[in-house]
């Protein structure tokens, strides 16, 4: 079973800075981690590899220092690391960066499964491991707290909702998207780091992985961030006094204010 | 202050401090309540290879010393002094295959230790030997292919738990000293048996129990290096390890400073937190102070050991009976910082205290330790 997780390097805040001017994530002078929700997919990842055999491909698109992210994923059970780097990928919104990470996944030769953090802690977009399985055209199931099970080229998991969860079945190769329910990440092992620390680091370019080059970076970025603001806090709602009839009336004539 | 340490040093102080802060301290106020032996922290420190830190890589360790050891020792000792007796005791049970074991017994203990697959357990001390560890009564008698142990040993740390023993039993008696020998015993074998877990003032989380052996017999390759070799692996193993005492110690004193220098931040008295009365500054200043200068003592020794020096004991000792001193004043000063809260059981602070004191008087009271320095400055003034 082999399996590929993409993760994100963001800054380890929750206090995400936004350039003015360009309105894109501002990443300096900020200490760089794994997508906290990326770990459990790595440690997803590797509890596949340990239950079925095979091997966990890490893959990450950034810049060079993203490398850091990539062998800290080594150092926790990845085999092997890939990193998509290319200066044409700057200002790549979600669909050039799922675009990108598609191509990268096309040139990696087979694999079972891709596993992705629900979303990542700067942008909380969760578009991204959605993107990528409809540039592949492969199923996707998104916020899965639990693997049933894996068998005759199916997987059985379950999706967290806000009542409960489905139950879902899945042919293979599919991507997932996982929370934090689904297991607790290990910690790593000093030989783990060890090895991680001298691994090789496969490194591809937009060329490597043949991007069209409409499709890739700021160009190939549909989205324009018009404004970034912090929604105003909610003002206090009002509370309607008076007998029932009246307050029924009332309640129902507000609403059909606001929505008509 | 910067110890210089190398990388890999610094990789597993991090990981230690790691696994200190997300994984013992959330548990050690239960595990002191109920006793009970932390296993599930040993797993922790097993998956991560810190078993494996000071054992040679032919051996699947990671090739560290008793640096490493010490380093590894602190940073769980910080969070809890007795669950890191888990790992810090197994290194003084294994310590004389360690120095001693050839490669057969090397190649037999050591990969599972490493691995953190089993834990080990030295045992000397018994009822009327303590600090006088030539009174040692346990007896090993030659048959044939085979050793028969009879006697007792008290105050084993790890016993019942750890599956490798080292024991220390007497061969000849009628030569004192020179007629111990060391042996390697593994949980399960006949004749051995475990008594009562002691009910301990402090380090409640450490497993602490009585080893006897009846009429237990063991092959003759149990035995570590000859006959009559016993007193010397018993003194080399404790100038290796008491480094190790010595860091639990710091660990232990640092907790108890993170703890004051926390809670007088935080407690307010006359309208002003602690923290601003020179009377408590002061206090924390000396704690810090005498904490860092253990720290740079155990290290020093803890390298000169690993450097291959053959005269190690004093500074070992030095190491020892400083930190566990300044241990036992820091945790006193820690929970008179926290006053009447500071006495309370409800409170994580009394029981740095509690295991304080242990490191003052095992692996060789402190009034053996000053003996040793005592003896080695007298011998070395005649020189």
């Amino acid at each position: 079973m082999n399996v590929i997780v993409c993760i994100k390097q963001v800054p380890n805040t929750t206090d995400v800075r936004i350039d003015p001017v360009t309105n894109t994530l501002i990443r300096e002078g900020v200490e760089s981690i794994i997508n906290p929700f990326d770990t459990y997919a790595i440690e997803e990842g590797v509890r596949l590899k340990e239950r079925f055999g095979g091997k966990v491909i890490v893959i990450t698109m950034g810049p060079p220092q993203a490398e850091t992210a990539l062998r800290e994923a080594l150092s926790l059970g990845g085999d092997e690391a890939i990193l998509i780097s290319d200066k044409k990928f700057a200002g790549s919104d979600t669909w050039a960066t799922s675009y990108t990470l598609s191509r990268a996944i096309k040139h990696i030769s087979t694999f079972d499964m891709i596993i992705c953090g629900k979303q990542a802690s700067d942008g909380d977009t969760a578009q991204v491991g959605p993107g990528i399985s409809t540039h592949l055209d492969i199923p996707q199931v998104t916020y899965v707290k639990r693997i049933e099970e894996i068998s005759n080229n199916k997987a059985k998991v379950e999706r967290m909702t806000e009542e409960g969860y489905d139950i879902i079945e899945t042919p293979l190769p599919c991507l997932l998207t996982v929370v934090k329910e689904i297991n607790t990440p290990r910690l790593p092992s000093l030989k783990g780091m060890i090895k991680a620390k001298s691994a090789k680091i496969i490194k591809w370019t937009a060329d490597d992985i043949n991007c069209d080059p409409k499709n890739i970076g700021l160009e190939g970025s549909p989205t324009r961030v018009v404004k970034i603001f912090t929604p105003p806090p909610r003002k206090g709602g009002e509370i309607l006094k008076g007998d029932t009839n009246e307050i029924a009336q009332r309640l129902a004539e507000s609403l059909r204010d606001v929505v008509i | 202050m910067d110890y210089l340490l190398t990388e890999r040093q610094v990789m597993i102080r991090d990981l230690a401090r790691q696994i200190a802060r997300d994984k013992v301290k959330p548990v050690a106020a239960k595990d002191e309540e109920s006793e009970e032996f932390a296993w599930e922290i040993m797993k922790v420190l097993a998956n991560s290879d810190i078993f494996g830190i000071y054992i040679p890589e032919e051996y699947g360790g990671l090739g560290g010393g008793v640096m490493e050891l010490c380093v590894a020792t602190e940073e769980l000792s910080r969070a809890c002094g007795a669950i890191a007796l888990g790992f810090a005791g197994t290194a003084l049970g294994i310590y004389p295959i360690l120095l001693y074991g050839n490669d057969e017994q090397k190649k037999k203990y050591l990969p599972d230790i490493a691995k953190g697959k089993r834990l080990a357990a030295f045992c000397i001390t018994e009822a009327e030997a303590g600090s006088d560890a030539g009174s040692i009564k346990t007896s090993a008698k030659k048959e044939g292919d085979h050793y028969i142990l009879n006697g007792t040993k008290q105050w084993i740390t790890n016993a019942g738990e750890a599956e490798v023993y080292t024991v220390i039993a007497m061969t000849d008696k009628t030569k004192g000293a020179r007629g111990a020998s060391a042996f390697i015993v593994e949980k399960g074998t006949k004749g051995m048996d475990f008594g009562k877990k002691e009910k301990k003032l402090g380090i409640r989380a450490s497993a602490t129990r009585e080893v006897i052996f009846t009429d237990c017999k063991v092959p003759k390759e149990s035995l570590l290096s000859k006959e009559g070799m016993g007193f010397i692996v018993e003194m080399k193993t404790f100038d290796s390890s008491r480094p190790g005492v010595a860091a639990q110690a710091v660990g232990i004193a640092q907790g108890a400073l993170d703890l004051a220098l926390d809670y007088a931040q935080k407690r307010i008295q006359f309208g002003q937190p602690l923290s601003s009365f020179q009377a408590i500054q002061h206090m924390l200043a000396d704690m810090a102070t005498q904490i860092e200068a253990a720290r740079a003592l155990v290290y020093s020794a803890a390298r000169m050991v690993d450097s291959g020096a053959k005269n190690i004991s004093k500074e070992s000792a030095m190491a020892k009976v400083y930190a566990s001193d300044v241990a036992m004043k820091v945790a006193v000063d820690a929970v008179q910082i926290f006053g009447g809260y500071g006495y309370m059981r409800d409170y994580p602070i009394e029981k740095f205290m509690r295991d304080a004191k242990i490191t003052q008087i095992y692996e060789g009271t402190n009034q053996i330790q000053r003996n040793i320095i005592a003896g080695h400055l007298i011998k070395e003034s005649l020189k």
